[in-house]
């Protein structure tokens, strides 16, 4: 057992991974002998060398279109894009090509590789290096789409990744690279498509993703502690697959569900929750499904904007705690 | 095998209509020195006929409505797809295009499957569920048919990266058109298979057009392809890509270089679509008598001289021609015949455990 940030997580986890398999290749952006821009990748060119760690130039495009290329023929490549807004530039490979590659082939060929990336806020650098992307990549059929909360999940999660047979897009989130927690010695393997309960609870469900879920916790405490709420925490962990077993099981429990995203409202991953337990087990809510995210806006740089804009401890408490007591949303 | 040198006329010089004219007297005292050989003439020959005749009946087949959504020919442009799938090995791989029927029956795909896929019947290549844009044939080598411009420049790199890593000794091509040199993958894909000297060959079929806009008019260099290599250490090669020989031989030598180790090229072939960029375009925009000046430079008009050349009897090619139309027959009733593929496909291969569950 040994204490771990976030950020030495990932590093671990491709190493892990890496060890395991020849195949297993990685690049990117300054990753190598920089060790990655966040230092989340530090240690890993030194101990693969540079044919397996690569350094890459400023193309986005060649970086996932390198990946499929050698995923498709026999590698496993872990990519890595720097930020996740820069999905963007390279988006025909997340939407284009990695996700229709097995179906249009029918079958012939498919796309084993996991592309990383810094996703949120939180980090004050402005609209264009901020965002939280993961419902960019959710609404594609044919992606598996990742957020670890934990250095544990971090580890565990990015070995399900690799070694999945599907493109999985990995967001690690900026703002938990520095977060530390106790991961286990040895190798590390979770399982995609799995949420994890953790806070029981038997008065109201509430998912969270990545940084949201420390919120979410903290957020818990304080509506048990000063409102007698007792809410059970949820880290949805996997969008796609989605674990919807655990979030319905959940509902049926408490009655009440809440998600707490940080993407900008529209077509965040809450709403395509709230749809599925509004059509499966719409008898056992006691109350609205109450989505809390950040508001349909670009994400300012300044301080004190960003903090207003993302959801936080006191604003989950405040609109849960309203909602549990029947007053006006 | 000969070198770069050996054929010195169209490696580095700009093409020019008189190449073949100069290549020609260079041969007339008997023609002594045949690098190719008759049996590979016979293939490239049978290629370029098979192609033609394919894409005629793809043709036909669109005008009957049993051919549905889009197609994209090749018709005018079949020496380059023969002169370079004949210089492949078993393994290499070949990226193409939606302009894609040509390369993929080049590489030994039987016609019924690629009619078959055209047709969006069950025996077609994916079942009907790629389409004429996707063709793919991974037994053949066939690693697919991208239909968004540029993006298969990187995952040819990305293939030759993992031939690279694996030491294999395959060479990846990447067939692409003169309007895909202005998008950025191209320049990215470029770069990178430059500086990771992979062995990946850039085959930019220069057709004069884009979809209808001529590539002169949107293009700051007079040659797409070949006037940005220096950009990234790559030798300017232009060459005539109607004619199959030419084509084979630039082929050859590159497919040497990057089994040597010694990195990509980028090889510019001229040529001409004699239709439309896709099945409904009459192709108005052209200027009057510029498709009768390239029919005279039909690629299977310059071989069927060059067989005759080099001593090849009528008779010999009568025969590949009439096998052609009989194979392209066949193919056409096998695909006829064919039933549009279960209900079930729908949701098939959408992940790699063969459904399209994303939930439990
Ligand atoms: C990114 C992108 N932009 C535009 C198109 C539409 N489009 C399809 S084919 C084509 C022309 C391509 O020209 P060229 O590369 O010369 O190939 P050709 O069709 O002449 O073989 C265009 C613009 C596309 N498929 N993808
Ligand atoms: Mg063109």
């Amino acid at each position: 057992m040994a204490e771990l940030t976030y950020r030495d997580a990932v590093a671990r986890g491709i190493a892990q991974e890496m060890e395991r398999d020849n195949n297993v290749v990685f690049l990117g952006e300054d990753v190598a002998k920089a060790g990655g821009v966040f230092k989340s990748t530090v240690g890993l060119y030194e101990k693969f060398g540079p044919l397996r760690v690569r350094d890459t130039p400023i193309s986005e495009q060649a970086i996932l279109g390198a990946a499929m290329g050698a995923a498709m023929t026999g590698l496993r490549p872990i990519a890595e894009i720097m930020f996740a807004d820069f999905a963007a530039v390279c988006f025909d490979y997340i939407a284009n090509e990695f996700p229709k590659l097995r179906y249009m082939t029918n079958g012939q060929l498919g796309c084993p590789l996991v592309v990383r990336t810094g996703n949120g806020g939180g980090a004050r650098f402005g609209a264009q290096h901020s965002q939280s992307i993961e419902n960019w990549t959710m609404m594609i059929p044919g992606l598996k789409v990742v957020a670890p909360s934990s250095p544990i999940d971090v580890i565990g999660l990015m070995a399900a990744a690799v070694r999945d047979d599907n493109p999985v897009i990995f967001h690690e989130h900026k703002s938990l690279y520095a977060v530390k927690g106790e991961v286990p010695d040895g190798e590390i393997l979770d399982t995609l498509g799995t949420a994890r309960i953790l806070r029981p609870g038997k008065d109201a469900t509430i998912l969270a993703l990545a940084l949201m879920v420390p919120r979410a916790l903290a957020a818990a405490e304080t509506l048990a502690a000063e409102h007698g709420i007792d809410c059970e925490v949820i880290d949805v962990r996997s969008l796609v697959p989605l674990d919807t077993n655990t979030i319905l099981n959940s509902v049926a429990r408490t009655g009440h569900l809440f998600t707490v995203e940080e993407n900008p409202r529209l077509c965040g991953w809450g709403a395509e929750i709230a749809s599925i337990v509004a059509d499966e087990a719409f008898w056992d809510l006691d109350g609205p499904i109450v989505r809390i995210t950040t508001p349909h806006i670009p994400l300012p740089a300044a301080d004190h904007l960003e903090d207003l804009a993302l959801p936080n401890a006191p604003r989950i408490v405040d609109k849960i705690a309203r909602v549990m007591n029947g007053s006006v949303r | 095998m000969p070198g770069p040198n050996d054929f010195g006329m169209v490696w580095h010089l700009g093409w020019n209509h008189n190449m073949r004219e100069k290549q020609k007297g260079s041969r007339a005292a008997g023609l002594p020195n045949d690098d190719i050989g008759p049996d590979i003439r016979l293939e490239l020959y049978r290629l370029q006929v098979e192609i033609r005749d394919c894409e005629k009946r793809a043709n036909d087949l669109f005008f009957q409505n049993l051919i549905k959504g889009t197609s994209h020919l090749s018709l005018g442009q079949e020496g380059i797809a023969a002169g370079v799938a004949v210089a492949m090995q078993p393994g290499d791989k070949s990226f193409c295009t939606y302009r894609g029927h040509a390369h993929t029956l080049a590489r030994g795909v039987p016609m019924e499957k690629v009619l078959g896929e055209l047709m969006l019947r069950d025996n077609g290549l994916m079942r009907g569920k790629g389409g004429s844009m996707h063709l793919t044939s991974v037994e053949h080598g066939v690693m697919g048919s991208y239909a968004i411009i540029g993006a298969h420049l990187p995952i040819a790199c990305g293939s030759a990266w993992r031939a690279q890593y694996l030491g294999q000794t395959d060479v990846s091509v990447c067939f692409f058109g003169d309007g895909t040199t202005n998008i950025g993958a191209f320049h990215e894909a470029l770069n990178f298979a430059a500086i990771w000297k992979l062995p990946v060959v850039f085959i930019c079929e220069n057709n004069l057009y884009m979809e209808y806009t001529p590539i002169a008019d949107v293009t700051a260099v007079e040659h797409p392809a070949a006037d940005r290599a220096s950009a990234y250490g790559l030798e300017r090669i232009v060459i005539d890509g109607n004619d199959a020989d030419i084509v084979y031989r630039t082929a050859q030598a590159a497919f040497a270089k990057a089994r040597k180790g010694d990195g990509p090229s980028l090889i510019e072939c001229m040529t001409y679509r004699h239709s439309g960029h896709s099945r409904a375009d009459p192709a108005k925009y052209r200027p009057e008598g510029e498709l009768e000046k390239w029919l005279e430079r039909d690629p299977i008009k310059i071989y069927r001289e060059r067989l005759k050349e080099f001593g090849i009897s009528d008779a010999q090619v009568a025969a590949i021609d009439a096998e052609s139309k009989r194979k392209v027959d066949a193919a056409t009733e096998v695909c006829k015949a064919s039933p549009p593929a279960p209900v079930e496909l729908l949701t098939t291969d959408v992940y790699a455990d063969g459904g399209w569950s994303w939930r439990n």
